[in-house]
């Protein structure tokens, strides 16, 4: 929160956000409608999206975080560099109920992790589709719409409104021609893709993303951050970037997480910039950083 | 004799309505554990059924009354594997191997103990469909409604765990609840296919029409459909095929659904040369 003053104001239907940190103001119109979850007040969104307090988690008997505290607020794009093994992935995999926790708190939208229910709320991109069998029947609007059962309780049948819902997120990323074909019959860069409308289906307030564009072409990679800056600014959407791309830190994010199985820094890109562990982390590269973000 | 004829046996109704309910089942769950790559789950808990039934005869029950042994120690059997898998630092291979390998042993150690079932066991073990009672058919009709009945209640639900565990976690759905009831509904299913094709071919049946159905379906639903026209074919066809000439069923329609298969590969091959073409 250093830094940080969020204002809110209602226009209509909406709440009209306006984020103020060290790098200046930016308007931000929520295109969240005021319901049951938000008062009139605007209340929910001063709330900590993500709060994590002394998190201490083990692989076994070794320690892969330890006593990680940091809050992410709406609006925020927060960077999480590191060298390889720091923790950065095992964070996100706490943050998500993935694995689990050895000590210390996490809170998503102000619920404990545990017991934290409104998945809807949150997209998720995972590193990379692993896990995927090849041979796993379905379409890309098929996979697209399990995003939507976040939202839904059980049966968790889908309507004719959540077909509408997948059909708009592949035009908005430009993969609607690909709705028909079998996911397991993609490259690398449309699975990925299609992972990421699977993310963004729901709308998610808060968008988590651990190294997503490994698979990607150079400009497909960069048209999937302009889309993902765009729905942080035009949107809020809060988003949370594991990535080794210094380009994409430089450019987008407003804060930054520095870990390494420790929290080494934390706070605005711009003091990011000026400190000791940017030289540390990124060496000759650190220039290149800075010439991103100008 | 004409086909009319057949159907008109008593026998031949229940055989057919018995195979028809258990095709559709073994058919739906088994898109699922193909994919999941759990298909031996259906062999290992085939073996623990095969002790359940020496179990159960040991005991002195006979038809309907066995199931009151079989479905209780499968359904133990189902969640000891996954329990095993979890906790005791094993893959699922490695569990099920356990629990299958447990229950083959206690079934050949209590079929010399009772000395007297030897024929019981053996029509078992290889399924004889067209002695199916009625009060076994009423059971298969119970356990075919409730199994089809949680199948399509949590149906999104495994899709999404089938397409990925992490992700499915991310949605809000329990996948340690999800994985219990994906081998409770399979226990359920093998105990009542045993009668059908017997315990040595459960898992074919298990693994034959969804392995077919992904050879030429695009979507999700539409293999699940295809997984049970394709069990439907061989289940209905193989019991005709047994009866008209006097073959065993079990192996008349694991026959018939591996012939099924090849069709599909065949065609998928073909496919795939059209499309390089």
């Amino acid at each position: 929160m250093r830094g940080m003053i969020p204002t809110f104001k209602k226009q209509g239907g909406r709440v009209a956000y306006v984020h103020t940190d060290s790098t200046g103001p930016r308007q931000v119109c929520c295109q969240l409608y005021l319901s049951k979850r938000y008062t009139s007040s605007g209340r929910l969104f001063v709330q900590e999206l993500i709060s994590v307090d002394h998190l201490t988690c083990r692989h076994g008997a070794v320690e892969a975080l330890s006593d990680i505290s940091f809050h992410v607020t709406p609006g925020d794009y927060l960077g999480i560099v590191g060298p390889n093994g720091s923790g950065k992935s095992t964070l996100v995999r706490a943050l998500l109920g993935l694995m689990p926790v050895y000590q210390g708190k996490i809170s998503l939208f102000g619920q404990l992790r545990d017991s934290f229910s409104a998945w809807e709320r949150l997209g998720y991109l995972p590193q990379n589709l692993g896990p995927l069998n090849p041979a796993f029947p379905a379409t890309v609007f098929e996979v697209v719409q399990l995003g939507l059962l976040a939202g839904k309780t059980l049966p968790r049948r889908l309507c004719r409104h959540d077909r509408k819902q997948v059909q708009d997120v592949l035009e908005l990323l430009g993969i609607d021609h690909l709705q028909r074909r079998m996911i397991g019959e993609l490259s690398g860069g449309q699975q990925q893709r299609a992972m990421l409308a699977r993310a963004l289906v729901n709308n998610p307030e808060l968008l988590i993303m651990d190294e997503p564009t490994a698979a990607l072409d150079p400009d497909i990679r960069d048209r999937f951050y302009e889309l993902v800056a765009q729905m942080n600014k035009s949107k809020g959407t809060t988003v949370l970037l594991v990535t080794h791309d210094t380009g994409t830190i430089g450019q987008y994010a407003s804060r930054m997480l520095y870990l390494d199985k420790k929290v080494l820094f934390f706070g605005s890109f711009d003091e990011f910039c000026h400190s000791s562990e940017m030289s540390a982390f990124f060496g000759e590269h650190s220039q290149h950083l800075i010439c991103h973000r100008h | 004799m004409t086909i009319s004829d057949l159907f008109s046996y008593g026998f031949m109704q229940r055989a057919l309505l018995a195979g028809v309910l258990i095709g559709v089942l073994c058919a739906v769950l088994g898109v699922f554990l193909v994919l999941r790559r759990l298909s031996l789950i259906g062999d290992g808990l085939a073996h623990i059924t095969f002790g359940s039934v020496a179990l159960a005869l040991f005991a002195g029950l006979q038809g309907a009354a066995m199931l009151l042994v079989s479905l209780p120690v499968v359904l133990l059997a189902s969640l000891g594997i996954l329990k095993l898998a979890g906790k005791a630092r094993l893959g699922g291979d490695a569990a099920i191997g356990i629990v299958s390998s447990v229950g083959v042993s206690l079934g050949v150690l209590l079929a010399v103990m009772g000395r007297g079932y030897g024929v019981d066991l053996f029509s078992y073990l290889f399924g004889s469909i067209l002695a199916i009672s009625q009060a076994e058919l009423l059971v298969a009709g119970g356990l075919f409604v409730t199994v089809l009945a949680l199948l399509w209640f949590y149906y999104n639900d495994l899709v999404s765990l089938t397409f990925n565990e992490e992700l499915a976690t991310v949605s809000g759905i329990s996948v340690r609840f999800l994985n219990g009831l994906l081998a409770a509904l399979t226990a359920l299913t093998v105990v009542l296919a045993m009668k059908l094709v017997g315990v040595m071919l459960i898992s074919a049946l298990l693994i034959l029409p969804a392995s077919a159905a992904l050879q030429v379906a695009r979507g999700f639903r539409m293999t699940v459909v295809l997984s049970v026209l394709f069990s439907l074919v061989a289940v209905v066809g193989g019991i005709v095929i047994s009866f008209l000439l006097n073959l065993p069923s079990g192996a008349t329609i694991i026959l018939l659904a591996f012939l099924i298969f090849c069709v599909g590969y065949l065609f998928r091959q073909l496919q795939t040369v059209k499309n390089k073409s």
